[in-house]
C-alpha cells in the first residue's frame, strides 16, 4: 500500500468512518465514538524501574489498544522504555509518564515484537530512537499496514496520527550499558519470528515480552508452538528474580510459575487441537471445547482458544486427515 | 417429493443469481430469481428481522419461498467469538432440534450472509442427512449469517447472528494464487467418518444403522470472480451417495466458501459414502470414504 493512500485511508477514517457511514448500518456499535485520554498507571516494581500494567482484555474501544505490558527502566542518558503501547496517544502518554518517574524523557525505545498492541506506539517517538530485532523489523515492514489497518478499524479515534514508524533493525543479543544502567538483551523467537527480552541487571528483572503470558491466554497469530517451547526453556534458564510478562501480572513467585502456565497451555492448545482433528471436529466446535479448570483463572481463554483454532487448525486438517 | 424437488431448483436458481455479485444490491425488481420464482414471497409478507439487517427483505423475498417464516432458537447458528480470519470464518449449523418429537423433517439450509458480495455460500438438500452443517465461509464485512432452514411443512425457520468483521474477505486472493501453487493440488480431497451416535463425543466406529459424521474438505481456490484478473472458479456441487447409488445429501455451493472447502455433515450409516464434487470449469472430483 502507498503511503499517499495509507494516508487518505486515515483521512477517510477520522474524518468520516462513524460519522458518514453509520446510519446506513444498524447499531449503536457503529455510532460515532470519540476517544477517551490514555491513563497510564505506574507500579514501581524495583529501583527506578516502573511496570505499566495493560488491560488482559482483547483489544476493544473502550480499553483503547492498551492492554500490553510496559516497562519503563531510569537511566543518566533518559528512560529506556520497553515497548511503547499501541498508538501514538498511547506512546505520547507513556512518555509523559516516563518524564514524571525519571525526571526524564524516554531516550530509547525497544519494540518486543511486532504485534500492534506492542509496535505502534511507536509513532510518538522519533523513528532514530525506536530499536528491535531485525525480524521484528523485517515483520512490521511486510505486515505494519496491514496490523495498522486493523487497529484502525477497531480502535478509530484512538488511533489518530498513527503512522508506521519502523525500528532500526539494530537489536544484538548480550549485554549493554545505558546511562548508567546495565542491561541484556536475549534475542529469541517463537511467538513471533523475532522476540527480544531484556534482563535489568540491577533488579534481577526480566521483561519477557509476549513469549510469557500469566494469567491471560496466549495469543498466537504468528506463532511457531516448538521454537516458542524452546524460548521458554531459554527464558527458565535465565537467572531472574522477577518475570514481567507480555500480559498479565508480574511473576515474583521465583518458581517460574509464568513461563510455566505459558508452557502448560501451548502443550493443552496443540495436543487438544489435533485430537480434535482425530475426533472430526470442525474449526467452529474445536472452539467450543471444554477449557480445562487449572486455567480458569486465565483472562479472555476462550477468545484466544478461537484464535488459535483459526491460526492452527487448516494446517493440522490438512496433515492429519485421511487423504481420500 | 415432487415439491421438494421443485424447492430445491428454485433455491438453485435463486442461488445461481446471487452469486452474480452485482444483482445482490440492484434490488430485487432487477433479481430475476425474484421475478421469475411464482413461489417468491411478497415482501409485505416477510417478517421484521430481530437482527434489523438492511438485506434482509430482500433476501427473504427472494430466497423464501412460500410458507410460514419463524425466527427460530431451534436453528441453532454457532459462530467464534470473533473473525480471526476473514477468509475462513467457521460456521456450524444445528437444527437439529426441529425434528425432536416427530416434528417435520428438515428438507433444506441455505446458508446466508446477508452483506456479503455473495450472500448465498451454500444451499443444502439433506435427503437422507440430519439438519448439520459446519463449514467455512468468507466474510466481506461485518454481517448477519444465518441458517434458513425449510421443514417439510413448507415453514422456514431462520437463525442467525451478526459478526464482526474486517473487510476484503470475498475481494483478496486466496493464498494458493498468491502462493502460486493452487493447480498442484486442485481437487485433493481429505476426509472421513465417525459415529455420530452419541454428539459430541465421536470416538469408535460408526455403528451400523446409526447416524456417522462425515467430513469432506477438498483443495480448491474458490475463486470469487472478484479480484481483478482472477475470474469466478469454484466448486459448485457437492453430492454423497451411498454404496447403492442413493442420494444421502446434496449441495450448491458458491464462492462465498473458503479456499480449501471443508464441510461437515451427518448422514445415515450404511457404509461407503461416495462423493462428487463439480466445479465451475466442469472438473468433477470423486471418491470414497469408508466408514
Amino acid at each position: 500500500m502507498s503511503a499517499a493512500w495509507a494516508c487518505r485511508r486515515r483521512a477517510v477514517l477520522r474524518g468520516l468512518v462513524a460519522g458518514a457511514l453509520a446510519p446506513a448500518l444498524p447499531g449503536a456499535a457503529l455510532a460515532e465514538r470519540f476517544a477517551g485520554a490514555y491513563d497510564p498507571q505506574a507500579e514501581a516494581i524495583g529501583d527506578g524501574l516502573w511496570l505499566v500494567r495493560g488491560a488482559d482484555e482483547p483489544i476493544s474501544f473502550a480499553n483503547g489498544g492498551a492492554i500490553a505490558n510496559c516497562a519503563i527502566l531510569a537511566s543518566d542518558d533518559g528512560a529506556i522504555l520497553f515497548d511503547p503501547g499501541a498508538s501514538r496517544g498511547e506512546g505520547h502518554a507513556l512518555d509523559a509518564l516516563a518524564k514524571r518517574l525519571t525526571g526524564k524523557a524516554v531516550a530509547r525505545v525497544y519494540i518486543s515484537h511486532l504485534h500492534p498492541d506492542h509496535a505502534l506506539g511507536a509513532a510518538a517517538f522519533a523513528p532514530a530512537m525506536v530499536h528491535a530485532l531485525p525480524a521484528t523489523r523485517a515483520g512490521l515492514e511486510r505486515e505494519g499496514e496491514a496490523l495498522a489497518d486493523g487497529m484502525y478499524r477497531l480502535l478509530a479515534d484512538w488511533m489518530k496520527g498513527t503512522d508506521l514508524v519502523l525500528p532500526r533493525p539494530d537489536v544484538r543479543a548480550g549485554p549493554l550499558v545505558f546511562g548508567g544502567r546495565s542491561i541484556e538483551l536475549v534475542a529469541l523467537d517463537g511467538h513471533t519470528s523475532g522476540d527480544l527480552a531484556l534482563i535489568d541487571h540491577a533488579t534481577g528483572t526480566l521483561l519477557a515480552g509476549d513469549l510469557v503470558f500469566h494469567d491471560r491466554a496466549p495469543a498466537t497469530p504468528h506463532a511457531d508452538l516448538a521454537a516458542w517451547r524452546a524460548a521458554l526453556d531459554r527464558l527458565e534458564a535465565l537467572p531472574h528474580r522477577l518475570l514481567v510478562p507480555g500480559h498479565g501480572p508480574p511473576d515474583a513467585s521465583g518458581r517460574h510459575h509464568a513461563i510455566a502456565q505459558t508452557r502448560d497451555w501451548l502443550g493443552w492448545l496443540e495436543e487438544t487441537l489435533r485430537d480434535c482433528v482425530k475426533r472430526g471436529l470442525d474449526m467452529g466446535e474445536a472452539g467450543e471445547v471444554p477449557i480445562p479448570a487449572r486455567f480458569s483463572g486465565m483472562k479472555a481463554a476462550r477468545y484466544e482458544l478461537q484464535r488459535s483454532v483459526s491460526h492452527f487448525y487448516p494446517a493440522m486438517e490438512a496433515s492429519l486427515l485421511p487423504r481420500l | 417429493m415432487v415439491r421438494r424437488i421443485a424447492a430445491g431448483l428454485a433455491g438453485k436458481a435463486a442461488l445461481a443469481a446471487l452469486c452474480v455479485p452485482a444483482l445482490a444490491i440492484v434490488g430485487p425488481a432487477a433479481c430475476p430469481a425474484a421475478a421469475q420464482d411464482p413461489q417468491a414471497l411478497d415482501r409485505a409478507q416477510v417478517p421484521a428481522d430481530p437482527l434489523g439487517s438492511p438485506m434482509w427483505e430482500h433476501h427473504a423475498a427472494g430466497l423464501l419461498t412460500s410458507g410460514r417464516i419463524l425466527f427460530d432458537p431451534r436453528v441453532a447458528v454457532r459462530l467464534p467469538l470473533l473473525a480471526e480470519n476473514q477468509h475462513v470464518f467457521p460456521v456450524t449449523v444445528d437444527a437439529r432440534a426441529l425434528e425432536a418429537n416427530g416434528r417435520p423433517k428438515v428438507r433444506r439450509i441455505v446458508l446466508l450472509a446477508d452483506l456479503n458480495p455473495i450472500p448465498v455460500a451454500v444451499d443444502f438438500t439433506l435427503h437422507r442427512a440430519a439438519p448439520f452443517l459446519a463449514t467455512r465461509i468468507k466474510l466481506d464485512q461485518r454481517t448477519p449469517v444465518r441458517a434458513l432452514v425449510q421443514t417439510e411443512d413448507g415453514t422456514w425457520h431462520v437463525g442467525g447472528q451478526w459478526i464482526d468483521a474486517a473487510g476484503g474477505g470475498c475481494s483478496a486472493p486466496p493464498v494458493s494464487r498468491a502462493r502460486g501453487d493452487w493447480a498442484d493440488h486442485l481437487g485433493e480431497a481429505r476426509g472421513a467418518m465417525w459415529s455420530a451416535a452419541e454428539g459430541p463425543q465421536l470416538d469408535g466406529p460408526v455403528p451400523p444403522g446409526g447416524m456417522a459424521r462425515l467430513r469432506l474438505a477438498f483443495r480448491h481456490p474458490m475463486d470469487t470472480g472478484l479480484v481483478e484478473n482472477i475470474p469466478p472458479y469454484f466448486i459448485e456441487s457437492l453430492k454423497l451417495r451411498d454404496a447403492g447409488g442413493a442420494v444421502l445429501a446434496e449441495m450448491a455451493i458458491a464462492a462465498s466458501v473458503a479456499e480449501d472447502p471443508a464441510f461437515t455433515v451427518i448422514v445415515p450409516a450404511t457404509g461407503a459414502v461416495r462423493f462428487e464434487a463439480v466445479d465451475t470449469g466442469g472438473l468433477v472430483f470423486a471418491g470414497t470414504v469408508q466408514p
